[in-house]
């Protein structure tokens, strides 16, 4: 863990955090299109704790990218915040005008992207890209440029002689990692990743689990993890939020989740991904798709296929509830105490 | 001579056959009443069709009475002058309209015709085939056309129009030919297509009713490029005085006028309006064919004034709001 | 570097091609005016004669084919044959003349061209939704359906006929023998401000629009995204990141493009009557001078394919994906 100079400059020497690092508040993203306005992230709101690994999980279009880049401030036009808060260690993003966003990118939160084929610069050097990161926060020494690069690519096992590689050069699992190694370059307090996993095979997806996990344990940073992949984060993170048609529709802790879903979506995706060294079960999957965002159902978004649907549901939208330490947004939790509206 | 515009800088992936081609004609109505663009080229191109029509409309002299009155500037019983055998400059540009106009859609149909059967059928024969075909038409996209149609023009000497066309058309296809060949590539193994191989259609038959319908856009967009090149190159050559010089058209009396150094001896009404028509002409296959790709991909649309304020005003609302507090 | 070799070996098959055309089409015209070209000789002597049919490769003893190798052998030595029109002059010769002349106008112009559409796209794509974004397509648009020979004229009239203010004939003044003096040069440049102006007017459009929605496309892209989230400024964002990969697509067209610069060339030539290879053609067109239109449709091809390979070559620099593509 030893780190000689500057410990300041990557983060290392600053005091420990003492709330959350990220506080996110009725967050929502809407897409301005021409035939009309589609929301895909509906007033989420969640606390990531310092050094904690948070997954977000759900099917395609149910907004979990949209909400990672919208935490992110990179959202791209339609795409913009409609309203809600994310404060960053106590300051709110949102607000922020892009140059005082400029001081606290890659600093204290870096992005990892789903395919590094896509998100590194196809026509310069990995080496160059980290330079470049480092050269738009103050590190202007050659010297300390490669030392610090060459430093990141051990970390993640891949030979400094690939600063001079192109991306298509290196192999798939090489790229993700060399991602991994950009987004390290100044210790952030929170990484956050956009299905980093998706676009390898299994054996290199565990192996880039593994990795990424013991980084974590090292530098002691937060992870928020995007997938659609449940088996893969359930032994890695700590908590694990399900989101639905862009809403949070449970969030707890992991093992609370795997061992006793509560939220009949949870149940669902629960059993379309059997054990295999468990019991042989009936295949299940969940009927119908996900509703129309631009035109949202009035109550319970999953009240269409859901098995356990009551009449409630289908007119009225359902608040969270507090449940065994999980949260919960669906009725059959109504006699708990109420979280929020 | 327009430098060719692309708008990714490849080829452009075939769109799915869906609801939109049964619904194109409707679509392509309101789409050329919104766009600005469109709207231009669409009315552009329909004054000038009319004038083709119906010159009679337009211009009561005979463009081609030789007549005493040379080098006669605008007046009122020559609106834009007589040239240096004494014709109605005036009717000349009228009664040019319809020459340029079916160089410009015969020799567009034509190139794109030759460019679409040796482009899908290099795409879907494949092997041999689609290397020499690949091979002619790389070769013909290299060698500079202008210079080889002066010369084949040269061997040539007194030709018609007709031979302009053919000319023409027939050194003009590769670049379109290109195109199709790559959509058609990306389309050979999709799905549809197995399935109609797995039917067991004819070659010609899958050619023709599955795979044109879908590149229909560009083939659109190629047709209005080499009508646009047509009018350019055709122009182009007879200004420098090929083809037979005593046809009318735009080209033929900018030949004139500049053979008789109109420019220089005050005479610019003549040298600016038939190159001026041109323009125009040109212009109005230009702006379709962008507005055309602007509709086929939104995000090159001009973010409109009035587009920009109505986001604007709102996001400022959202701002002042507040954030933290409920947006709704 | 197998790229370039694959390259190379298409340019000679091209400029096989090219010879062949020289060959074979006034032999297969309606009217064979390849014979007709020896009975319009005047006041050539016995040997010029001899060293025209030689270039056309005109042989009355030997079989057609053997005419089209002996054709082939001439003009790789070098052997272009005697103009038809200029009393016998060399035809190499006169092309060495005329070849600084259309390099120097047409090219410079047509790199400027390139380089401020280019920069001009990028800029308007960057600013989406700004005015200028609005403004541009639509002019630019404009700009390249105009007839190139049309604008030259247009010119011609506001700054030579009504202002007086630029020459519009020649490279030159008449009567001045060309030198490296300042003189010179800065005649030079003063003869070349109209034609160099007609042709960045009409050929800019096509670069300017090219670039800005190809930039629009790759402003999308996830690694722009990634540069934005590295805290990167954003003006190492648009040139770094966005331009550096959109400029890409424009170098292709560039190639591509080449053709549309040469009519324009030729034709700009023409119009302000500057002595390089266009002016050129078309004079000899006009004298049916078939040794010197042979000549100078070579070298424009040549002139043609070696733009290409530079333009291939800056790719190869740009794009590191190229170079191990082979």
């Amino acid at each position: 863990m030893a780190h000689a100079l500057a410990d300041d400059q990557y983060g290392l020497a600053s005091p420990p955090q003492l709330g959350p690092v990220l506080e996110i508040r009725d967050l929502s993203v809407e897409y301005v299109l021409e035939g009309g306005i589609v929301c895909a992230v509906d007033k989420v709101s969640f606390d990531v704790a310092p050094g904690e690994f948070l997954a977000i999980v759900g099917e395609s279009g149910c907004g979990k990218s949209t909400l990672l880049f919208g935490i992110a401030q990179l959202l791209n036009p339609p795409a913009e915040i409609s309203g809600g808060s994310v404060a960053f260690k106590g300051r709110n993003l949102v607000q922020l005008t892009e140059h005082d966003l400029a001081a606290v990118r890659w600093k204290d939160m870096s992005v990892v992207m789903q395919s590094a084929m896509n998100a590194l610069n196809p026509v310069t050097s990995v080496g160059a890209q980290f330079k470049d990161a480092m050269r738009a926060h103050g590190v202007t020494s050659k010297d300390e440029i490669h030392r610090r690069s060459v430093e990141v690519l051990k970390m993640v096992g891949i030979d400094p002689v690939h600063l001079k590689s192109y991306p298509h050069q290196l192999s798939g699992g090489m790229r993700q990692r060399s991602m991994i190694a950009m987004a390290m370059l100044f210790t952030p307090e929170l990484i956050i990743m956009d299905e980093p996993t998706s676009a390898l095979d299994v054996v290199a997806q565990r192996s880039l689990m593994a990795q990424i996990k013991d980084l974590q344990r090292e530098f002691d940073f937060a992870v928020i993890f995007v997938t659609h992949d449940m088996s893969l984060v359930r032994h890695f993170s700590d908590r694990l939020m399900v989101m639905y048609a862009g809403q949070v529709s449970e969030v707890g802790p992991t093992r609370q989740l795997f061992d006793q879903p509560h939220h009949p979506y949870t149940v669902g995706l629960m059993d379309a991904f059997p054990s295999i060294r468990g019991p042989r079960v009936q295949l299940t999957g969940i009927p119908g798709s996900p509703p129309d965002l631009a035109r949202p159902p009035a109550g319970c978004r999953f009240a269409p296929r859901c098995p356990k649907v009551m009449s409630r549901c289908e007119t009225d939208p359902p608040p969270d509830y507090h449940v065994d330490g999980t949260s919960v947004r669906c009725f059959l939790y109504d006699e708990a105490e109420v979280l929020s509206d | 001579m327009a430098i060719p515009v692309t708008t990714t800088g490849l080829p452009q992936p075939a769109e799915g056959i869906s609801g939109t081609q049964r619904r194109g004609a409707s679509r392509i109505t309101k789409a050329i009443r919104t766009n600005r663009k469109a709207t231009i080229g669409v009315v552009l191109m329909g004054i000038f069709i009319l004038v083709a029509l119906f010159p009679g409309l337009f211009a009561h002299q005979n463009p081609n009475t030789i007549t005493n009155h040379v080098f006669a500037r605008p007046s009122a019983a020559h609106w834009l002058g007589t040239d240096n055998l004494g014709r109605d400059v005036y009717a000349q540009v009228i009664d040019g309209t319809r020459n340029v106009l079916i160089l410009a859609l015969a020799v567009g149909l034509l190139t794109t015709t030759v460019a679409m059967l040796i482009g899908v059928a290099a795409a879907y024969l494949g092997g041999v085939w689609d290397s020499v075909l690949n091979f002619v038409t790389d070769v013909l996209l290299v060698i500079p056309i202008f210079p080889l149609l002066i010369i084949i023009a040269a061997y040539l000497p007194n030709a018609g129009n007709n031979v302009l066309i053919l000319v023409l058309a027939f050194t003009g296809w590769s670049y379109t030919a290109r195109q199709l060949r790559s959509q058609a590539q990306s389309l050979r193994n999709r799905d549809f297509l197995l399935a109609a191989r797995v039917r067991g259609e004819r070659p010609r038959y899958i050619i023709v009713v599955e795979i044109l319908p879908v590149m229909t856009s560009l083939l659109l967009a190629s047709f209005l490029n080499n009508a646009l090149y047509a009018v350019l190159a055709g122009s182009g050559l007879q200004f420098i005085g090929i083809g037979n010089s005593n046809n009318v058209s735009w080209g033929t009396t900018l030949y004139w006028a500049q053979q008789n150094n109109a420019l220089g001896s005050g005479l610019y009404v003549w040298a600016i309006v038939p190159g001026a028509c041109i323009a125009l002409l040109g212009a109005a296959f230009a702006f379709i064919n962008y507005a055309f790709d602007e509709i086929g991909n939104p995000a090159l649309r001009p973010l409109t004034a009035a587009k920009a304020r109505k986001a604007a005003q709102a996001s400022t609302k959202r701002r002042l709001a507040g954030y933290g507090a409920r947006a709704r | 570097m197998r790229f370039i070799i694959r390259r190379a070996g298409f340019f000679v098959l091209t400029l096989w091609a090219c010879l062949s055309l020289n060959f074979f089409l006034p032999r297969i015209m309606p009217g064979n005016p390849i014979n007709n070209i020896i009975s319009k000789l005047h006041n050539v002597t016995q040997a010029q004669e001899l060293a025209i049919e030689r270039s056309l490769g005109i042989d009355n003893k030997a079989g057609i084919w053997r005419q089209y190798l002996t054709y082939l052998g001439n003009t790789a030595q070098g052997k272009l044959g005697l103009s038809v029109g200029n009393g016998g002059e060399p035809v190499s010769q006169l092309i060495r003349q005329a070849l600084p002349w259309t390099l120097g106008l047409i090219g410079i112009t047509t790199i400027l061209a390139f380089i401020i559409g280019t920069a001009i796209g990028a800029i308007a794509a960057w600013r989406r939704g700004s005015r200028l974004d609005s403004a541009l397509p639509p002019l630019f648009v404009f700009t390249t359906a105009i007839p190139f020979f049309w604008v030259g004229m247009m010119l011609i009239l506001i700054f030579s006929s009504i202002l007086g203010l630029l020459p519009s004939y020649g490279a030159y003044s008449l009567g001045t023998t060309p030198s490296f003096s300042l003189g010179f040069i800065g005649q030079v440049l003063e003869y070349a401000i109209l034609p160099a102006l007609t042709l960045l007017i009409t050929s800019i459009g096509g670069w300017v629009l090219t670039m800005r929605n190809t930039m629009v496309t790759t402003l999308t892209e996830d690694y722009v995204r990634m540069a934005r989230a590295k805290g990167l400024p954003s003006s190492k964002v648009m040139v770094g990141y966005a331009a550096r990969n959109a400029i890409l697509p424009n170098l292709t067209g560039f190639a591509l493009s080449l053709g549309f610069v040469v009519s324009g060339a030729i034709l700009v030539e023409y119009v302000f009557n500057y002595p390089g290879l266009g002016n050129m053609l078309l004079s000899a067109v006009n004298n049916v001078d078939y040794p010197l239109m042979q000549g100078l449709f070579l070298i424009i091809t040549i002139c043609v394919l070696v733009a290409i390979l530079l333009s291939d070559i800056a790719t190869a620099i740009l794009d590191p994906r190229t170079r191990t593509a082979g």
